[in-house]
């Protein structure tokens, strides 16, 4: 068994806490590679050579990783890859573009978004937006498998790990990157933040929004949003959470004007604690929170954020 | 060109999923089917396309059981101009793996000859996340994924991806496979008239056989259970309380 974690790096930033996480999981079958490819990978290997349980961190620097693109990244980086039995890769963006392409390319399956590793073939994922957990075994002579990062924790720092640089030659005649329009945002980031102040619906427009923002600020904490408020454009993009957007699980998930579908339960339900805001006390939310208080969010969010 | 739009059977996304008592599955005997919403939306972008005049033909195609052909006759009804039913099974329990069902539309692919491939991103059942970038690497065309924006030019798609932290634009050069998102569009729904209309569409049946495709597992499902469930609970009295419960979670 040999073991190799797909580091994600976006434009030579390390995303730690979902590489960390990832690391965690795969730890669980013994000791791992690290691979790092970006255009620049020097802040980013060191901060994985301390990782612990990290052997190797394998470097490949080619202005072609900058930006993730999945045919750069699996058409170079096959002939490392292929030297493992064991492929993990976080079950973010970067992950789930890149990873079941590499799946394509090598003929096997990929097992998205495991919420547990059980053994080197057996593996824990959710099906059906999380009403379901499906134990798989795979047959797969490799495994490549995306990570619910949201279901570890970040392995401590105390390692030491030898940096091995690759020289290589980035090939990508498929597809070309032409900018990035990304949330620039002094807050924590949504999937690692220890609160999250959510906003659904309820909350009524793009400029009533500032009323969760307010609440998050106040708490230190990320902001959410459920699909509807990103779909009727009350929210951006990156902020949903749910089945298809992010799963996050934080000690404190605070929901406001959220009425609670599967679809968004499937992305937080496993919070430690979830309160819940809704005028409608049929709402389903108030059957997965610890705390519910039916009110009017425009009345009880100013109040609490001035209380709390 | 030619759009190829591949249609998945899945379980009503309003029918919440119930597992079976004996821990083998999701219970799918009588209870409401529909098309994925993410190919819903897959195949109203072609449709948009060929409205623009930027495709001439759009084939759905769908893989699984033989009752896949509802989904294939509301793709009809919605505007694809004729369908191809691949019966690669008997039992709607038995769900095709995406590495399998990469393969079979790589070889429709060949055979169809289309120069984009519209796929919506995930199935919203096995929630895999991964036919388009597998059939993208089987083919060895450009690859886009999480589309909500896509505009067809001379000899590339330009496609706006929603990725963790907001939009990336790409140029992915043409013959592509493009999985969307859910801001992509807003699906059509069939008027009477077209779904009568779709009734004389064509409909092709082939099996995987005949495509050359070997129907594999390599995910051997072993147990399907429910998960730890939450239970309900307080519901507080006024503001205050909740000010009290929030401060004793934060930092916790």
């Amino acid at each position: 068994m040999k073991i190799l974690v797909l580091a994600e790096i976006n434009n030579g930033e390390l995303a730690e806490d979902q590489t960390s996480k990832t690391v965690s999981a795969a730890a669980t079958l013994g000791k791992v590679d690290v691979l790092c490819a970006s255009n620049n990978c020097s802040n980013a290997s060191t901060n994985v050579a301390k990782m612990e349980n990290v052997e190797n961190v394998i470097v490949l620097e080619d202005e072609i990783f900058a930006q993730g693109l999945a045919e750069s990244y699996s058409e170079t980086l096959i002939d490392t890859i292929n030297l493992y039995s064991h492929v993990f890769a976080p079950s973010s963006s970067f992950g789930k573009n890149v990873l079941p392409r590499i799946g394509g390319m090598l003929d096997v399956m990929v097992i998205s978004d495991v919420s547990k590793v059980i053994s080197e073939d057996t593996f824990e994922r959710p099906v059906y937006a999380g009403n379901a957990i499906q134990t798989v075994q795979s047959v797969d002579k490799v495994k490549l498998i995306s990570v619910r990062t949201s279901n570890y924790s970040a392995v401590p720092s105390t390692g030491s790990a030898n940096i091995k640089k690759i020289d290589c030659i980035g090939k990508n005649p498929l597809t070309t990157f032409i900018e990035n329009r990304m949330q620039t945002s002094d807050r924590p980031e949504l999937t690692s933040a220890k609160v999250v102040v959510s906003g659904g619906r309820g909350v009524g427009s793009k400029e009533n929004f500032e009323i969760i923002e307010g609440l998050a600020d106040k708490l230190g904490a990320a902001v959410g949003a459920s699909r509807a408020a990103v779909d009727s454009g009350f929210a951006p993009n990156d902020w949903q959470v749910g089945q298809t957007g992010k799963v996050v699980a934080p000690d404190l998930y605070v929901a406001v004007g959220i009425s609670g579908a599967i679809q968004h339960l499937a992305g937080m339900k496993d919070s430690k604690v979830i309160v819940a805001i809704n005028k409608d006390e049929e709402a389903p939310i108030f059957q997965v929170a610890d705390f519910g208080l039916v009110d009017d969010l425009f009345k009880a969010v100013p109040e609490i954020e001035k209380k709390v | 060109m030619k759009i190829l739009v591949p249609v998945k059977r899945v379980l009503d996304y309003n029918v919440k999923a119930r597992v079976k008592a004996d821990g083998s599955g999701i219970d799918l005997a009588n209870v409401k089917m529909s098309m994925n919403p993410f190919d819903e939306i897959a195949l109203e972008e072609a449709i948009r396309l060929k409205e623009k005049g930027n495709a001439e033909e759009i084939i759905a195609v769908s893989i699984g059981v033989q009752q896949n052909q509802e989904t294939l006759r509301t793709a009809l009804a919605m505007g694809a101009d004729r369908a191809i039913l691949v019966v690669a099974t008997d039992d709607v329990h038995n769900d095709i793996e995406p590495l399998t069902v990469a393969n079979i539309l790589a070889a429709i692919t060949l055979k169809e000859g289309p120069s984009l491939v519209l796929c919506g991103k995930q199935a919203i059942d096995n929630d895999f996340n991964a036919t388009a970038q597998m059939l993208s690497a089987k083919l060895k065309w450009s690859q886009a994924t999480f589309a909500s924006e896509i505009d067809v030019r001379e000899d590339m798609v330009r496609v706006t991806r929603e990725v963790d932290g907001g939009l990336q634009t790409i140029d992915a050069k043409i013959p592509a496979v493009v999985s969307v998102d859910l801001r992509l569009n807003e699906p059509r729904y069939a008027s009477l008239p077209n779904i009568m209309k779709a009734k004389r569409k064509p409909l092709e049946e082939i099996s995987p056989a005949e495509l050359g495709v070997e129907i594999t597992q390599r995910l051997k499902v072993i147990k399907t259970k429910e998960p730890d469930s939450r239970e309900a609970g307080l519901i507080l009295e006024n503001i205050d309380q909740l000010v009290e419960k929030i401060q004793e979670n934060v930092g916790g």
